[in-house]
């Protein structure tokens, strides 16, 4: 206690510095934010409860989640296999590779949007051939599912990749000489040690998804309780003036990234916990 | 190889063989087979061309699929070159409102012990979390013809939605926590010697914050600046429920893609589409740059 007494007097401006900091961060987050949540108090549970338990929305957040959570699972996978390439092997072009694994953070959304929309139509690049197969993806909940896939990848990547790279190496030549075949060493040794950092990657990827707006629209057809997103159900019963129908839905969606933050924070919190010392 | 050398160098002796293997062992163990290796090579490389290089070069080839002229036509129209100016003047303001933000909370945070601290950046972070469409969502309803402070504004004739201050405060909504976040666990590892130092030879808060602090963290700041940037001039969803799509006066280049794009002007879509794709580019080799920069010169893949 007394060393942070003695800190506090020695360098100037907590005061002033904190001061500044809480009243920005209310005027432009929290007070919006509560603001949002005033609002949905504003209704009676019977109303938030009709609005949600109504066709549209309802069809409009299992699209949206449902495909998040797909979307999620098919980053987890190919994140998984990405990292490991970028890791552990050589190969000609991986800096590239491991630059370019941030551009779905980089690119504008609606870049992306347009982009994948062109890419997969019918016409498009790969669109045609998938065509050929018979397959649709543009304009089809196939194509929400594409996007969501684009712009989750580098939350999978980048929480992942540090780790791996940062495993002792010793773990799995210990495994490896105590006769632990290569498969068990990896799904024995390697893969507990990046549990957490792959559900944080995974939560990370998901709770992106859900909120997606810009990239999905282009691509996704949009009809009702087909390929219609929460974000887009939003936009639209607001520009119908249907404040309140717009902000249940928001708040809905606002509790499930709260609920995944936290469940975030623990996992990394159990994470370090976990990781012994050296 | 490393049993060749070992054996021409050790005269064969049995404890240099022994080593020699347990090397080459050891190597074996920590790699997979090579077809197992050229699989997940060409995975990995195959997912990354399919959905991150296909789309940016057909981004550059519909912008140009009609001729270079085609191109400078589509970005020299008023309406693109209005959006571009709207969107600047969207990022200068957000980023610099930010950039004060973070250097401020970074200081508070980074150099000070307090209660609550991990509680208060994690609040600094909720942007992050937010769907880009909630948070334009949030300044409807708070300054929209319904919301609360609706009829004050305009009976004060204020304008915020539909216009300048609505796009530049969902977009600083966005892009909030990035300057601070780039900041905070910079300082931390930075400690505070140094400001304590120059404190006790005499130098004043803010001489010290400009002469000590600010060159240590320069590079830094230069990396949130320009995260936040990119994220400034490229946000669509917050911008698009607070803009009004008004043309020629409240749409941003995001915005001005989507319009084009839905009336089928692909050409001058993609154009616009192309210099933003240009800054996301850019942004990353900088990005890429610094990185290696903060991290004292050091390889990430050492």
């Amino acid at each position: 206690m007394s060393a942070i007494a003695a800190r506090r007097r020695t360098l100037p401006g907590f005061g002033l510095t904190m001061g500044l900091t809480l009243t920005w961060l209310s005027v432009i987050i929290l007070i919006p934010l509560g603001g949002l949540f005033l609002r949905s108090t504003e209704l009676s549970p019977e109303q938030f409860w009709a609005i949600l338990s109504s066709r549209r929305t309802l069809n409009a957040l299992r699209v949206s989640f449902g495909l998040a959570f797909a979307a999620a699972c098919v980053n987890l996978v190919m994140g998984s296999i990405i990292v490991w390439a970028l890791v552990r092997y050589r190969f000609p072009g991986r800096r590239i590779f491991d630059a370019i694994v941030d551009v779905p953070f980089a690119l504008p959304t609606a870049v992306a949007g347009v982009a994948l929309t062109a890419l997969f139509a019918e016409k498009g690049w790969l669109g045609a051939p998938l065509a050929a197969l018979g397959i649709k993806v543009a304009f089809t909940p196939l194509g929400i599912f594409v996007a969501m896939i684009f712009i989750g990848i580098p939350f999978v990547v980048r929480t992942v990749q540090p780790v791996l790279q940062d495993l002792d190496p010793e773990i799995e030549e210990a495994a490896g000489s105590l006769g632990a075949s290569r498969w068990q060493t990896i799904t024995r040794v390697i893969l507990p040690s990046l549990a957490p950092a792959l559900l944080t990657g995974l939560a990370l990827a998901f709770a992106r998804a859900v909120g997606e707006y810009g990239s999905v629209i282009f691509i996704a057809g949009n009809l009702p309780n087909v390929s219609e997103i929460a974000p887009l159900l939003i936009v639209i019963r607001l520009s119908e003036f249907r404040y309140a129908d717009a902000t249940a839905i928001a708040v809905v969606m606002l509790v499930v990234s709260f609920v995944i933050i936290f469940a975030v924070n623990r996992l990394q919190r159990w994470a370090q916990h976990r990781v012994p010392v050296h | 190889m490393t049993m060749q050398i070992a054996d021409s160098v050790s005269l064969s002796s049995p404890e240099a063989k022994a080593r020699a293997h347990a090397a080459a062992a050891r190597n074996n163990l920590r790699t997979e087979p090579r077809a197992v290796r050229v699989t997940i090579i060409s995975l990995a490389i195959a997912f990354l061309t399919v959905f991150v290089v296909m789309p940016l070069v057909l981004v550059f080839a519909q912008a140009f699929s009609k001729g270079i002229m085609a191109y400078i036509t589509a970005l020299a129209e008023p309406e693109a070159l209005a959006a571009i100016k709207l969107t600047l003047l969207v990022a200068a303001i957000s980023v610099t409102l930010n950039l004060v933000f973070g250097l401020v909370a970074a200081w508070a945070i980074a150099k000070f012990d307090f209660p609550g601290k991990t509680f208060l950046i994690t609040l600094i972070d909720l942007p992050f979390s937010v769907s880009p469409v909630i948070s334009g969502l949030v300044f409807v309803l708070l300054f929209g013809a319904q919301g609360y402070f609706g009829s004050w504004l305009r009976d004060h004739d204020i304008q915020i939605l539909f216009a300048v201050p609505g796009i530049a405060l969902a977009t600083t909504f966005v892009t909030f926590p990035f300057v601070a976040r780039a900041l905070i666990p910079l300082m931390q590892e930075q400690g505070t010697q140094e400001e304590e130092a120059a404190i006790s030879l005499g130098a004043s808060g803010l001489q010290t914050f400009f002469r000590v602090t600010l060159p240590n963290i320069k590079w830094g700041v230069l990396y949130g600046v320009l995260l936040c940037n990119a994220r400034a001039m490229g946000e669509f969803g917050a911008v698009s429920v607070v803009s009004g799509h008004v043309r020629g006066e409240t749409n941003t280049m995001p915005l001005l893609v989507e319009i084009l794009y839905d009336e089928y002007q692909f050409v001058a879509a993609f154009a616009i589409a192309s210099l933003l794709a240009m800054l996301a580019l850019i942004t990353l080799v900088a990005k890429t740059v610094l990185e290696r920069r903060l991290d004292g010169g050091e390889d990430r893949d050492h």
